[in-house]
């Protein structure tokens, strides 16, 4: 287990730039309306950043492994058929956790 | 005036709880399964509130739990940090921040602009909101999260609970934002490029798959858009 001190250290480093992100815009208002560069990368970022996220959470998961592997796939493609239908995250994440919760229960491991 | 102020106030209270009722009830079931999350991975329950409550940012939350209990050194938690919540930059251009008179109210609205604080009030027209009534939804927001992540850390540290089920919460959390944002983007290009960029990384660096895969796609952005300009400055 991690000592409290990097723990105390990891919190403040996230804490600053989460908080320094929110504050920057009310700043910068002006600069960065009229920036081409950063209205390009902030229409496309968020996109890129969340697919690389998806795939960092499932490094570890063997997906050609039965039981985990298609579990995680099925869940998957049941939360996003329900939020393309739906579009209530709440709903395509309740969808998607009990798809995987029975996956888990039924598929031979 | 004090009975008119009063009678102002619990209005405003009162519109504050309709705006968050929805969201909120969410919030806190998302926040139990942080909590149950901080404690499964050997944290002391105390962290959950700690986390909630300072770093506040429920998406980044859950990633910095597993980064922690690695030892990630702190510039790859710093720019985690900065790419997941890159689009909370956006959210300012268009916050009625203007409408909070109070100094600490501002402060704590800034410090308190996560993404659903975002969608309750940005989205609704400006003249219908007061300031206290935008402080007070965010107020309650980070109530939920905050008790939400408590009950989940005091009952997997009292009860031992273990619901193997409930890691799914956490990726189908991301897979909900990704969808979204691909949404928004009208675009295929960046959500592939990020991919071969994770495929990538977790081929060459996977200790630090995240760090390498991010900096790669931002790099190619970058590259993208010079190409870009310079093509329309030839034409």
């Amino acid at each position: 287990m991690p000592d409290t001190g990097y723990l105390l250290a990891v919190v403040g480093v996230a804490a600053a730039t989460t908080l320094a992100l929110r504050a920057a815009p009310f700043a910068l208002r002006s600069a960065l309306r009229s920036s081409p560069l950063v209205d390009d990368l902030g229409r496309r970022l968020p996109a890129a950043v969340m697919v690389i996220l998806v795939l960092y959470l499932l490094r570890d998961v063997p997906l050609t492994a039965v039981r985990p592997g298609l579990g995680h796939l099925g869940a998957i493609a049941v939360t996003v058929g329900v939020h393309l239908w739906r579009g209530r995250a709440l709903l395509s994440m309740a969808a998607g956790t009990v798809v995987y919760a029975v996956l888990l229960a039924v598929l031979p491991g | 005036m004090v009975t008119s102020s009063a009678a102002a106030l619990r209005a405003d209270l009162r519109a504050a709880t309709g705006d968050v009722l929805g969201v909120g009830a969410g919030m806190l079931v998302l926040g139990t399964s942080f909590g149950l999350l901080v404690v499964n991975a050997g944290l002391a329950w105390w962290w959950a509130p700690v986390f909630s409550a300072v770093v506040y940012a429920g998406s980044l939350e859950f990633l910095l739990v597993g980064l922690s209990v690695v030892g990630t050194p702190l510039v790859a938690v710093a720019v985690t940090a900065l790419l997941v919540n890159a689009r909370h930059v956006v959210y300012g251009l268009s916050f009625p921040l203007h409408r909070i008179r109070s100094r600490a109210g501002r402060a704590y609205a800034v410090f308190a602009l996560i993404d659903e604080a975002y969608a309750l009030t940005a989205t609704r027209p400006a003249e219908s909101l007061t300031g206290r009534r935008i402080v007070a939804t965010q107020v309650l927001l980070q109530l939920c999260w905050v008790s939400g992540g408590l009950a989940g850390a005091l009952a997997g540290a009292t009860l031992a609970l273990d619901v193997p089920a409930l890691d799914f919460v956490f990726v189908a959390l991301f897979v909900v934002l990704a969808v979204d944002a691909v949404r928004a983007a009208r675009e295929a290009t960046p959500p592939l490029l990020a991919a071969a960029s994770a495929v990538v990384a977790h081929a060459v660096a996977p200790q630090q798959m995240l760090l390498v895969a991010t900096v790669l796609v931002v790099a190619l952005l970058l590259l993208r858009h010079a190409v870009r300009w310079a093509g329309e400055r030839r034409a």
